[in-house]
């Protein structure tokens, strides 16, 4: 194995070029280093206006996603010798307005997580006095793997239909909502439906399924959207059958 | 454009959101700010994993809840705060429940506890192994649905605005403008978690820098017991990546290199093959990492390229209990050792983890400075003493942060509005970072060399086992590195998203932070907790059953004064394990 490792990493300063460029560093290749301590060697040792968020470097706060080599990544969960002998190539998540070097705007991604109303809704709520809502091992199961959701937008980025189209509420904000719907304590599947059933909601995908393979938490939003399609669909024909009834 | 509002929380993790929501449901008329240097849902709450403690099971009961948490912080604990503390701590994860965190269950629907290190009972709450994961995005997702919460996301803040004693708003910078603003507002709310960062080995994620404990200490505020740091006794080497003491509790062994568990040789109880409540494996954080240290001067450790190590033994437990209570530490396991639990042992280390210490406050979250108001792990209360044990800092940042926000939502109704002249003040520090940071350019020396030597001093002087000698060359280390910082290297002038820019500013909180930790070591002349002076071996009840408090001099070291502790119903005693 050589002992280093080249990092092409993507530059952009706003105040200096008006698109990005790349820089290269040769960094140490070492067996348990991830790309994002390649990352930090640079901007320790190297040079110290590199930016890139991070912060946990063990795949649960979502921060340091980039694009590795043409593929969206958690950079603290992804080893350099998998790139060896290099060169690795450094980008920020495709899909995204690019702040600065590796770092990407989310304003859309946390707007679009609120208008899915990812909270308990209940008719009645229970006092804290009268104890849990009790839930089985089997119904908590319905929708874990949809809980799993780190929100480090991988599948936003792999998504081409948000590439296309920016309006479209995307893979993690859909599997939040279905998070909820499916939780057995939840009674807001109806205030979600208006959102949902949007076309910029779930008909606008049109299952490619990269967001499902591009997730690093094995949550299945390609599975999650197309569950719900069959949901939106049945109420609407409810609806048209009973426009007077509940859906 | 400055802003305004009623409360201003800094810090989104699991304390701040509490207590954002707790100002929204204690009067929705007043407008809420959360403002982070990160996004809500990267919060270091986030890396918490094992669980969370509240009495419900009908065989435990809220005292031995509270004697637990008392003599598992060596007396040190304010006991009307732990009292408090086991009242809502259950009271506060039902609430959690109720917003929807997935907490595991009994087959029949019912909250499922497991065992934790040093509690007598089964009462820590769990979502498997991801707690802090599935609390922090409940808090933030639930948050959400309070139209007076407004965040500031990516805004960090750089100074309190202080008049005549009185905390009334914040300075903050957006990272993705450049942008410096005051916020103004009735109260502070500090909830911006601990410090690990200041060591060079330790679970903390990159934004542990401390900046709330700095920010109060520069206004005035008492830092309290900033001695006591916690070891974890399970880190992975290199990384410093937690494994949980969840991985103990399901019954998981530690090993020396002769496949021994050592434990039995440190008055922790004797080697039963199944998890013993307080006891082996399940003794005190403090006692298993001070274990560790005399192993490796017996020479019974296993050498790794990152040091000395022991292992963990979970091969026993089998892939089934594994995959369903432990999923997180198989893949941490996998990804970052390349190993596999269910069939190898796991080298692990002691591993610097959570600050006891931190910013003063009563058991209402208010500092002694009118207006400002501290949770979590930013806030020594103190519930956890001299150590804190495993899964009671999850409820003790629901419990304060609620109650931290409900005082601050009752004091910011009567309080006046910030008088004008915090302005002046607004702009005074707009005009340090702008010229004395981001005009520096060419320093002597890089930040990150500073930053390690810290690191250093730290791991040398104040880790594991200290002594009077090292403490003091350290306090003089720490002086002149202060200096050296104030002309480090900042070669990134922009605007946009300068994380050199941060971790200047994160650099000079640390410092100060460090220099706090050692002289407040300095002066406990006495051993207790996870505080072990070799010069003192023994607890000192009748000279230091006592806070240590600091505060900051003009001259910038701290003047450590003492402050006695609460007791209410467990005078002081022996710690007793295993037996």
């Amino acid at each position: 194995m050589p002992d280093q490792i080249t990092m092409r990493v993507a530059r952009y300063r706003p105040e200096q070029e008006d698109t990005p460029t790349f820089d290269e560093y040769d960094v140490p290749l070492r067996k348990d280093w991830a790309v994002l301590d390649g990352l930090n060697y640079i901007k320790d040792e190297l040079d110290g206006t590199l930016s890139y968020r991070w912060s946990c470097r063990m795949g649960i706060c979502g921060s340091c996603g980039a694009t590795v080599n043409g593929e969206p990544k958690l950079t603290c969960a992804t080893f350099l010798t998998d790139y060896a002998p290099g060169p690795v190539r450094i980008e920020p998540l495709a899909n995204f307005p690019i702040i600065r070097d590796l770092v990407v705007e989310l304003t859309d991604f946390m707007h679009k997580l609120g208008k899915v109303r990812p909270w308990i809704i209940r008719d009645e709520e229970q006092t804290v006095e009268e104890g849990e809502y009790l839930q089985t091992p089997a119904e908590l199961e319905e929708y874990k793997q949809f809980s799993m959701c780190i929100n480090c937008m991988l599948c936003y980025s792999a998504c081409p239909v948000y590439g296309l189209d920016p309006e479209f509420l995307g893979p993690a904000a859909i599997a939040l909502a279905q998070r909820y719907n499916l939780d057995s304590r939840d009674e807001g599947a109806d205030e979600r439906l208006t959102v949902l059933s949007q076309p910029e909601g779930v008909w606008g995908c049109t299952y490619v399924g990269e967001c499902s393979r591009a997730c690093p938490k094995g949550v299945d939003p390609a599975g999650a959207i197309q569950r719900y399609k069959l949901t939106a669909a049945t109420a609407a024909v409810k609806s048209l059958l009973m426009p007077w009834g509940r859906r | 454009m400055n802003a305004w509002h009623d409360v201003i929380i800094v810090g989104g993790g699991g304390a701040g959101l509490r207590a954002a929501i707790a100002v929204a449901e204690t009067d929705p008329s007043l407008s809420v700010a959360v403002v982070s240097k990160v996004y809500p849902m990267r919060s270091h709450t986030v890396s918490a994993e094992g669980g969370a403690a509240g009495a419900i099971r009908s065989d435990d009961s809220l005292d031995e809840h509270a004697y637990d948490t008392v003599s598992g912080g060596d007396w040190l604990c304010d006991q009307d705060a732990v009292e408090a503390f086991v009242v809502e701590a259950p009271r506060e994860l039902l609430r959690l429940e109720h917003w929807g965190c997935p907490w595991s269950r009994e087959a029949d629907g019912h909250i499922a506890v497991r065992p934790f290190g040093g509690m007598k009972k089964m009462r820590t709450w769990f979502a498997a192994d991801k707690t802090g994961f599935h609390l922090l995005h409940t808090l933030f997702q639930t948050s959400l649905k309070y139209p007076s919460i407004t965040r500031y996301d990516e805004w960090q803040v750089t100074r309190l605005l202080v008049d005549e004693g009185r905390v009334c708003g914040v300075v903050a910078l957006e990272l993705m403008s450049g942008r410096i603003e005051a916020i103004t507002g009735k109260a502070v709310i500090l909830a911006t978690g601990g410090c690990g960062r200041i060591f060079p080995f330790t679970t903390n994620a990159a934004i542990k820098t401390g900046d709330g404990m700095a920010l109060a200490y520069w206004a005035g505020a008492a830092l309290k017991d900033m001695e006591f740091v916690q070891y974890h006794p399970t880190g992975l080497p290199f990384t410093g990546i937690l494994i949980t003491e969840a991985a103990r509790a399901e019954g998981g062994w530690l090993l020396n290199k002769d496949g021994y568990r050592y434990l039995q040789d440190y008055n922790l109880g004797k080697p039963e093959p199944g998890p013993v409540l307080r006891s082996m494996e399940l003794g005190p954080r403090d006692r298993l990492s001070q274990a560790f240290v005399h192993e490796v001067e017996k020479g019974r450790t296993i050498d790794s390229p990152y040091g000395p190590v022991v292992h963990l033994d979970l091969r026993h437990l089998g892939a089934k209990v594994i995959d369903s209570k432990l999923p997180f530490v198989r893949e941490l396991c996998h990804k970052y050792e390349n190993i596999d639990p269910v069939h190898e042992l796991v080298p692990v280390r002691p591993v610097v983890h959570y600050m006891m210490g931190g910013v003063h406050t009563d058991i209402h979250g208010a500092t002694g400075l009118p207006g400002l108001y501290a949770a979590g792990e930013v806030a020594c209360v103190s519930i956890n003493g001299a150590n804190r044990l495993g899964s009671n800092s999850l409820p003790e940042l629901l419990v304060f942060g609620a109650r931290a926000g409900q005082a601050a939502a009752l004091y910011a109704v009567d309080a006046a509005p910030p008088p004008a002249a915090v302005e002046a003040q607004a702009a005074d520090e707009a005009r340090r970072l702008e010229r004395d940071l981001l005009g520096r350019g060419a320093g002597r020396e890089r930040i990150s060399t500073i930053r390690s030597q810290m690191q250093s001093i730290m791991e040398d002087a104040a880790g594991i086992y200290r002594d009077g000698d090292t403490l003091a060359k350290a306090a003089d280390k720490l002086r002149e590195l202060r200096e050296r910082a104030a002309s480090a290297t900042i070669d990134d002038a922009s605007r946009t998203f300068n994380t050199e820019l941060t971790a200047a500013l994160e650099l000079t909180a640390m410092i100060d932070l460090a220099e706090t930790m050692v002289h407040s070591a300095l002066h406990r002349e006495e051993s207790r907790g996870a505080h072990q002076r070799t010069d003192f071996p023994a607890r000192d009840d009748e000279r230091f059953l006592a806070h240590s408090m600091a505060y900051r001099e003009p001259a910038g070291s701290p003047r450590i004064e003492h402050l006695p502790v609460t007791i209410t119903r467990w005078p002081p005693g022996e710690r007793v394990y295993g037996r």
